[in-house]
């Protein structure tokens, strides 16, 4: 029997299993930093609403500067306000931050090394209806490969709403990649969140021969674990890890869990060049080679649809992670 | 503004010639780098450096600075000269410029060297971040005395980003806000005139809600008068439109867009050839030919 840690939603595979998009749990968590810690400021590129972070600034409208479509200068208006010593948040759809201010973000934010959390929502083609044009697939890659920062996809509410306290504390660039659409929530209050660190939301059967461990990250961590129940309850060990953070990334964690299995998958909304599949595949190669098969979109543009069309035709759904990993073991 | 007297004004112009042989030298040095703009701004530096900014080179970090904010960080000779000049570290170490292991990169890095406020190169994000650190001001204390100085390229003004900037600063009204454009019509590709026409300059900041001054950039009398005008104007942000001489300085190099981003040594030779371009440049300085003119004192 395969085993999942008692601190996630004892629901999670119910069909009234609750839900939401995560960038609610950021707007929660913000308006929750913003009462503990006079230094954060709020910056947002005239999309208060949709970015969540619209319950900071009703809360501390002396804290939040509405920027205007303004993504570039919003960047470097931050890293000014951290080198005064504030901890801004900015916010605006990932395709504009960090797509249209890369490298604002890169000479202002990274390379000073300054203090500035870039909330990046309306990330993967989970978009949904807005098309490509609003879908950024890149920008794991875009963040990944730049000194100083870190990356973060958190997966539901409340893991983000805990990224959001926990980035607070932490001194340096971050990047917080979100979602506009209501995913199933698998973790609760009580599961461990801490930045830097890989965890498993299910052990694959022991009783099983063959094994597979999917890797994931963000908003696919329910599909993930999905299809890894109905792995292991077609006879193929299967086990989840989850990747809150991307970079750093957890060695330690990725290590065990790959030798822990004969094949790996990893599965996110993300061109599958340059993302998190791309760190897995850099850092097993080099310590511990085997078989990956990355899943996430292959080169190409998105298009408009719903959630579960566009995850269904890029190969992102449950049902196609499960015949991957059988295929994989035929 | 404090006024400047008659000794004040020389005192300054001498130092600003002794920033520009430093410039030289350090490009000589460097064997590339950028000849017009450091030259060419180097009264104005020399100015906000010895006589305008409350800052302290033996504390880089105190909290009561002004902040100037080099925004089009190519020029940055001329904040490195005269930083070292003003005691950020030793004169010496100019030498160093763009040369392997030094903290003089060939565009300023904030982590690596004293009296840096931010780094800069890519065009246009020095005065977003200006306008970030005048509204943390504001938020700590809305009546705070510090001052916040940018100054950028006029070539510069192409970047989009620049006017992102400028519509903030005119809706925040940013009152303790000084940009300073230099002014010396020439970028890389030529005069911007004719690579992408500016005018009217003047028009288009008063358009984003402004205060607007144009003065001689290599007159401290009347460059410090504008500052000390910019600091009064209590309901907007100001610009002040400084008229420069790219090279100002070496009669030869002047006025000449093909100094841009040379080096002496490897600029044009149709009125100096290359070998002796460094000579002709540090004896027109060392000799102060006409350079010390006291500005409108006579």
């Amino acid at each position: 029997m395969y085993t999942v840690p008692s601190h996630i939603n004892p629901k999670l595979f119910d069909a009234d299993v609750s839900g939401e998009a995560n960038r609610m749990g950021f707007g929660r968590g913000l308006k929750a930093v913003g009462a503990t810690n006079d230094s954060v400021v709020a910056l947002c590129a005239d999309l208060m609403e949709s970015t969540r972070m619209i319950e900071f600034a009703e809360a501390y409208p002396e804290r939040f500067i509405e920027m205007g479509i303004a993504e570039q200068s919003m960047a470097s208006v931050a890293s000014g306000m951290a080198a005064m010593g504030k901890i801004p948040f900015i916010a605006s759809y990932a395709m504009f931050s960090p797509g249209r201010n890369w490298e604002q973000i890169r000479t202002t934010i990274a390379y000073n090394n300054a203090n500035v959390k870039i909330i990046g929502a309306h990330s993967g083609v989970s978009v949904g209806p807005d098309g490509a044009t609003h879908q950024a697939i890149e920008d794991i890659a875009l963040m990944r490969v730049m000194p100083n920062m870190v990356v973060l996809a958190p997966s539901d509410g409340i893991e983000a709403e805990k990224a959001t306290l926990a980035v607070t504390e932490f001194k340096g660039p971050v990047y917080m990649r979100l979602a506009r659409e209501k995913t199933p929530t698998v973790t609760t209050r009580e599961t461990p969140f801490a930045i830097g660190k890989a965890e498993v939301y299910m052990e694959r059967d022991p009783a099983h021969i063959e094994s597979v461990g999917i890797i994931t990250t963000g908003t696919t961590l329910f599909n993930a674990m999905v299809a890894g129940k109905r792995l292991n309850e077609k006879g193929i060990g299967a086990s989840v890890l989850h990747l809150a953070t991307i970079k750093p990334f957890d060695e330690q964690g990725v290590l065990a869990f790959a030798r822990n299995h004969t094949h790996i998958i990893t599965v996110e909304e993300h061109q599958i060049a340059g993302g998190m599949g791309s760190a897995v595949a850099e850092f097993l190669s080099l310590v511990h080679p085997k078989h990956i098969l990355r899943m996430g979109v292959h080169d190409m543009f998105g298009q408009s649809g719903t959630l579960d069309e566009l995850f269904k035709h890029y190969m992102l759904d449950a049902d196609s992670i499960v015949q991957s990993a059988e295929r994989l073991h035929g | 503004m404090q006024y400047l007297s008659d000794t004040d004004v020389l005192a300054l112009e001498k130092k600003a010639n002794e920033i520009r042989i430093s410039i030289i030298e350090m490009l000589v040095s460097a064997g590339s780098g950028h000849t017009a703009g450091p030259l060419g701004m180097a009264d104005v530096f020399t100015l906000l450096y010895f006589h305008v900014l409350k800052h302290d080179a033996k504390s880089p970090e105190w909290a009561e600075r002004d902040r100037f904010i080099l925004s089009n960080g190519h020029i940055c000779p001329v904040l490195y000269a005269t930083l070292a000049h003003a005691g950020y570290f030793p004169i010496e170490e100019l030498q160093t410029l763009r040369k392997f292991g030094s903290r003089l990169q060939g565009h300023p890095h904030r982590e690596s060297l004293p009296g840096l406020e931010t780094s800069s190169g890519p065009l246009g994000s020095g005065l977003s971040q200006a306008i970030g650190m005048a509204l943390a001001e504001r938020i700590d204390d809305p009546y705070s005395a510090k001052q916040f100085y940018c100054a950028t390229g006029d070539g510069e003004l192409n970047e989009g980003q620049v006017w992102e900037a400028l519509m903030q600063a005119g809706k925040e009204k940013i009152h303790n806000l000084t940009v300073i454009v230099d002014r010396n019509g020439i970028q890389i590709d030529g005069f911007t005139k004719d690579v992408m026409p500016l005018e009217p300059l003047a028009e288009k900041f008063a358009s984003f809600n402004f205060d607007v001054q144009e003065v001689d950039g290599h007159n401290m009398r009347a460059l410090n008068d504008a500052i000390g005008k910019a600091q009064a104007v209590y309901s907007q942000p100001s610009v002040i439109i400084a008229h420069t001489i790219p090279s100002k300085g070496v009669g030869l190099f002047e006025r000449d867009f093909r100094w841009h981003g040379n080096p002496p040594g490897k600029g044009p030779e149709d009125r100096v050839p290359k070998d002796k371009q460094a000579e002709v440049a540090l004896r027109e300085l060392r000799t102060l030919q006409g350079h010390i003119t006291g500005s409108d004192i006579h």
